[in-house]
């Protein structure tokens, strides 16, 4: 079984510098490294590929400036493989100009499963997953709990404001899949050390077929108007126990229908 | 000049942190508090591959260097893990050496495999009760008998010695008096921890409780010939195998504990209201914390340069030396003034500070003393009378 994970390195969220004022974009050119949210995905691929008792799984990256150290965060877990399509012309790129470059750089690995992060860190559209599925042809399965492969079918649990949808799809198919879904695994020293050796194969945009009008600020349909801080979050509600605050905390609880 | 680190060296940086990471300041504190051995954190190191990182590659180790060693090391004891988690595993990593510099092929193919895969625990016996720094004066001796030796001594300070199975032992195979130079006649033997005839007594001490520091009483202790390590009368050699690399490595652990107090002293300064303002606006406290990151980014500088000097094989006793003072100083620095700036709960158990504290403090005395250390950089580096 060939499984692509898509991977996308991001500034550290811990260290996440600062918006372009002219782009009104986050800064790329800082050290970025794997956004969190797709190492649940690489899990997931590399525990659906001993399931299956072999099979391999590539990444697929898109950055302006070549950075790798995501990718090698991710080989090191112990992908077998990644392309990198970097090129200056990206910068800018929006979701669905993403979705079209990550789609042929995916075509060409030919792979029976697609997995994605639900919505990226930095970027929060959480629509690229299901556009390069559109764009490929396959079946999109969202908010995926849990995954299991057998024979020709993807069995999934998607999750649902009410609980959960038990879904099958025939393969290949794309499967976004939900923070916490599995507990990554972390680097082991062997794994980084192997990760040198492993086959990362960079692209350029002309390399999938794109001309630079059609991707980055050229090739998008978007333009961001305004950038604004997210509203101060309001203080909470200090209850003070005059004999019956339990009631009330219950009370409060029963109205969020929480209980 | 180059200051970037090699991505191999970010890598693993990234991946100790993360394992690291598993392990809280209140597992430490809870492992200290009870004497009793991090496994569950040995393990993980084990189950990582981490062990044998400086293992030649040809042994079936990571082939790197002492740089990166140094990294794994620092970020151990940032991670809150301090002077408890360097020493469960650091013999582990890079303790090796005098057997793959010295050790017969015999040695390493029976040793190896159980070393590389973290089964087989090692402790250094060298310090002895009466012979500190001195090491010529060792008296522990071991006596030729048929195919073998048997050792009787005493040794102080050893370290890890309720878990391991094995001990570099440096022994005296000819009387002081009898040899060339003070420091002929002495051997390394990778001896069996034969607890029939050891006794091992844990030394009750001021920190790092969760590693032991043991008192050996050896009586008759047979070793095999085919456990001497380098030829019989060479053992000070050996013993100096690494030395340099161990000060460097050491030197590290004092950073980590350095920047695990500052990272608590930054925020307990930037979240304790006093007065109606964070105290660390108040200059009197800001200051020393500035300062405390200054010394040991200093520090740093010159641990990282004996390590570039070390992996290319160039002398480096000098930087070695001073890198070990200087990260000692700096991390001592920096805990007591973690605990300053906590005021009377750094004094707490909870707030961890004092656990670095008492950490630090050991690195000054050492795995040798500072007083040592320049007593080194005046005679031997600068060329004054020597004093001992």
């Amino acid at each position: 079984m060939k499984i692509v994970v898509c991977v996308k390195q991001i500034p550290d969220p811990a260290d996440p510098g600062s918006l372009d004022p002219d782009t009104k974009t986050l800064k790329r050119d800082v050290k970025l490294i794997i956004d969190e949210s797709d190492s649940y995905g690489v899990e997931m691929a590399l525990q659906l590929v001993d399931a299956a008792g072999g099979g391999s799984v590539h990444l697929v990256s898109m950055v302006p400036n070549r950075e790798v150290s995501g990718l090698r965060t991710a080989l090191a877990m112990g992908a077998d493989s990644a392309t990198l399509i970097s090129d200056e012309a990206l910068a800018g790129s929006d979701a669905l100009t993403t979705a079209k470059v990550l789609a042929r750089a995916i075509e060409r690995a030919e792979p029976d499963l697609v997995l994605a992060a639900t919505e990226s860190t930095d970027g929060y559209t959480g629509v690229v997953p299901a556009q390069v599925a559109e764009l490929l042809g396959l079946p999109s399965v969202t908010f995926a709990k849990e995954v299991a492969v057998s024979g020709g079918t993807a069995t999934v649990r998607r999750q649902t404001e009410a609980g959960y949808d038990l879904v099958e799809c025939p393969l290949p198919a794309l499967v976004s899949v939900t923070a916490g879904v599995v507990e990554p695994r972390y680097p082991s020293f062997r794994g980084i050390m192997a990760a040198k050796k492993k086959p990362v194969d960079q692209l350029g945009i002309a390399d999938l077929g794109l001309e630079p009008g059609q991707v980055g600020w050229a090739g998008g349909g978007q333009e961001i108007v305004d950038v604004a801080a997210a509203p101060a979050r309001e203080s909470g509600e200090i209850v003070t126990d005059e004999g019956d605050a339990h009631e009330r905390v219950v009370a409060f609880l029963d109205e969020l229908k929480v209980l | 000049m180059d200051f970037e680190w090699s991505p191999v060296a970010e890598d693993i940086r990234q991946g100790i942190r993360k394992l690291c990471a598993q392990f809280s300041d209140e597992y430490w504190e809870e492992k200290d508090r009870n004497s009793e051995f991090p496994w569950e954190f040995y393990d993980a190191v084990v189950a990582g591959g981490w062990l044998g990182v400086t293992v030649p590659t040809e042994f079936g180790g990571g082939g790197l260097g002492i740089l990166e060693a140094s990294v794994i090391e620092q970020e151990i004891a940032a991670s809150g893990a301090g002077m408890n988690g360097c020493s469960a595993v650091h013999i582990g990593i890079f303790g090796f050496d005098p057997i793959l510099k010295h050790g017969s092929d015999d040695l390493k193919e029976r040793f190896l495999p159980s070393f590389l895969d973290g089964s087989l625990h090692i402790s250094f016996a060298v310090t002895e009760p009466d012979a500190g720094t001195d090491t010529s004066r060792i008296s522990t001796f071991a006596r030729k008998t048929e195919g073998g030796y048997l050792v009787s001594g005493k040794k102080v300070w050893i370290s890890k010695a309720l878990e391991s199975q094995r001990m570099l032992l440096l022994v005296r195979t000819a009387p002081r008096d009898e040899v060339a130079r003070p420091t002929d006649g002495m051997t390394v033997l990778f001896a069996p921890i034969d607890r029939d005839r050891i006794d091992i007594r844990p030394i009750a001490k001021l920190g790092r409780h969760a590693v032991d520091s043991n008192e050996l009483f050896i009586d008759d202790l047979f070793v095999s010939d085919s456990d001497v390590v380098g030829a019989p009368g060479d053992g000070f050699k050996v013993i100096l195998t690494g030395l340099n690399a161990e000060r460097v490595i050491v030197a590290n652990a004092a950073l980590g504990i350095g920047r695990a107090a500052i990272a608590r002293a930054v925020r307990y300064a930037s979240e304790r209201v006093v007065f109606n303002r964070p105290i660390g606006q108040n200059q009197a406290v800001q200051h020393p914390i500035a300062e405390a990151q200054t010394r040991l980014d200093a520090a740093e500088l010159m641990c990282l340069k004996a390590a570039w000097l070390f992996d290319r094989g160039q002398p480096c006793g000098k930087e070695a030396n001073m890198a070990k003072y200087l990260a000692a100083e700096a991390g001592f620095f920096a805990a007591d003034m973690a605990v300053q700036t906590h005021g009377g709960y750094g004094y707490a158990r909870e707030y961890h500070v004092e656990r670095y504290f008492r950490e630090a403090r050991l690195l000054r005395i050492a795995p040798i003393s500072q007083e040592m250390v320049l007593n080194y950089i005046g005679s031997r580096v600068m060329g004054l009378p020597r004093s001992y």
